[in-house]
């Protein structure tokens, strides 16, 4: 699923990420660890296509509609709520049975009542939770997570868990992350940055 | 025809985000009815219409880069953007709902300015109105592509004003000639060239824009 | 250069009623087709850049607008001269080509400045190509505005039935033409491999590190 020989990614003169190489087949996991500014949000949006590579070569096999990725940043719309801003990337990802799946995912997440309210008004942590739902919104084959337990509350890191547990081995998934312990068990390929 | 789909639901958030949070339009429309009580005493007392006829453009311009500037801080606000660059949908059809928004905004803003102007300073003809669309159409399609550049680096707010007003020179032409000479319909083919070579090039290199 | 120079001000004929600015002609011109070319230059290099994706095109597209710029001062500079020389006033509106040139000049120092203001890097790389291809877009569109504003007085050089100067002025002109498009073919060359120099020499610094 994802392939990467000598990947290299520099800004300017600036070398960020240096000669990775990387194996994942499909509906393995891997566990991406490092220290902070070893690469990590560098290397996951490598992978997304978000930034492209400077030197090496890299196959991703699977297409932008198929993709999921969860940041540092929530990546929503802070005026609009959380029901306007999943049915948004809804449309834009053509989820089917839109507002079914909105509606599962929301109650899922907790969010059920606050859907109508403006994600200004959302506590951090519930905003990564939205995150997250739209993250999963259009089932992604690959699914790509930086640091998700970072800004994620209790309630949200005990979901996430839950997902990831039951994604495994569904799902290509690569996460990033400062405790590679608590998914040790679910890894299959671990890759330590800098 | 998804395409014009996602366009719709962009330039429809747009609208929405600017609705609650209030803050870009009512600024814009202030600005221009400010600008014109300025020009009024900027202007020496027998000066003809022409000269308030060029005015103008300076606050459609002015009020412009004012919208654009705001354009793109929802995107950046918690790296929305990021996402819309990741969905599958054309990410020209990003800029096409960005620039469709900006214009309901300007011409929002213009519903109230061009009558106040009218008042004020003189009345405005049938080409002189043409060229306003125009000109709003050519700015708003620049403007969302030229915003997003400057976005990515610091000083964006001194820097879209720099990056627009030279192209925003032959615009000026155009409308000041719609609005002044008898051979109004020139300047008019002048804009309408403008627009169509200009947002075609916008609409193709957006993706370079906002890609790596 | 030095020939052209030569021939300009002392083998060329006089024109019957401009004078001795008459020689200005010779420099300003070519400065200014050159300049065009330079801007041209950039622009393709940039469409290179969009389209194949190689590094390099960057640093071409910079180096040729960057000497289409200087150009384009100098352009000014000379075309002022003349305007002196010639009506007796340092800067006219109505001269098309000046004014066009002027809102060049504003143009591709927001060039400049987009460049500073972004951080190295394929991001800045493709928005600076893009902002290329729209300056060379606006040339035309700027000149049919500015013709459209103004009246025309800035004697054609090239009518339809051909240049308007007797022989040995033309073969003044295409000397000079040549040596300024030389002059600036050098100075493009210089700039691009000191440029790359200090790249590579960057680039083994990190390496090093």
């Amino acid at each position: 699923m994802i392939r990467a020989r000598g990947l290299e990614k520099r800004y300017g003169r600036r070398r960020v990420l240096g000669g990775i190489d990387l194996d994942l087949p499909r509906d393995g996991f891997l566990v991406v660890t490092g220290a902070n500014g070893s690469g990590k949000t560098t290397l996951l949006r490598l992978l997304t296509g978000l930034a492209a590579p400077t030197r090496g070569t890299l196959e991703v096999d699977v297409d932008r509609g198929g993709i999921g990725l969860l940041a540092h940043e929530p990546l929503v719309y802070r005026e609009l709520t959380g029901m306007e801003n999943l049915d948004l990337f809804g449309r834009l990802y053509r989820v089917a049975e839109r507002r079914e799946r909105i509606g599962m995912l929301l109650e899922r997440y907790g969010l059920w009542e606050a859907r109508s309210e403006r994600v200004a008004s959302y506590s951090r942590g519930m905003a990564q939770r939205l995150a997250l739902c739209r993250t999963l919104l259009h089932e992604p084959e690959l699914l790509v997570l930086d640091e998700p337990y970072a800004s994620l509350d209790e309630v949200g890191a005990g979901l996430l868990d839950h997902e990831l547990s039951e994604l495994a081995g569904r799902r290509t998934l690569v996460v990033a992350t400062h405790d590679p312990s608590r998914l040790a068990s679910l890894a299959t390929t671990r890759l330590a940055l800098g | 025809m998804t395409y014009l789909a996602d366009v719709a639901a962009l330039a429809r958030k747009d609208l929405k985000v600017e609705l609650r949070a209030r803050d870009t339009l009512p600024a814009m429309l202030l600005f221009v009815l400010s600008t014109l009580v300025i020009f009024h005493f900027a202007l020496p007392a027998d000066t003809g219409d022409d000269a308030a006829y060029g005015l103008l453009w300076v606050a459609i311009v002015f009020t412009a880069l004012l919208g654009l500037a705001r354009a793109w801080v929802p995107e950046h606000e918690h790296g929305v953007l990021d996402a819309l660059v990741l969905a599958p949908c054309d990410r020209s059809a990003i800029w096409l709902g960005k620039t469709l928004a900006t214009l309901a905004f300007l011409l929002a803003a213009q519903v109230v300015a061009l009558p106040a102007f009218a008042l004020f300073f003189a009345p405005l003809s049938a080409t002189a109105l043409v060229a306003v669309v125009l000109v709003d159409i050519g700015i708003c399609a620049v403007g969302s592509l030229l915003a997003a550049m400057a976005a990515a680096g610091r000083a964006r707010e001194l820097l879209l004003p720099l990056l627009l007003l030279p192209l925003a020179i032959p615009l000026v032409v155009g409308g000041v000639g719609a609005a002044v000479s008898p051979e109004g319909e020139r300047y008019l083919l002048l804009l309408a060239l403008y627009d169509g070579v200009f947002a075609v090039l916008s609409w193709a290199s957006f993706e370079y824009v906002v890609t790596e | 250069m030095g020939l052209a120079i030569v021939l300009a001000l002392l083998v060329a004929p006089e024109d019957a009623d401009q004078g001795v600015s008459q020689r200005i002609f010779y420099i300003h011109v070519p400065i200014a087709l050159t300049a065009y070319f330079c801007f041209g230059l950039g622009a393709w290099k940039a469409l290179l850049l969009l389209w194949r994706g190689e590094e390099r095109y960057d640093l071409e597209s910079y180096v040729a607008i960057h000497q289409g710029t200087i150009f384009g001062v100098l352009t000014l500079v000379t075309g002022s001269i003349w305007a002196k020389a010639s009506w007796g006033h340092w800067w006219l509106w109505s001269e098309d080509q000046l004014v066009l040139f002027l809102v060049l000049f504003l143009f591709y120092c927001a060039y400049f400045m987009l460049r500073f203001s972004l951080e190295e890097g394929p991001r800045r790389a493709r928005s600076s190509a893009v902002y290329a291809l729209f300056g060379v877009v606006l040339i035309p569109v700027s000149f049919l505005a500015i013709r459209l504003a103004e009246g025309l007085i800035h004697p054609t050089v090239f009518t339809r039935e051909g240049p308007q100067m007797s022989g040995s002025m033309f073969a003044t002109f295409c000397v000079s033409w040549a040596a300024v498009t030389l002059l600036a073919y050098v100075l493009y060359r210089v700039e691009l491999v000191g440029k790359r120099l200090d790249a590579d020499l960057r680039e083994l610094r990190e390496a090093l590190r």
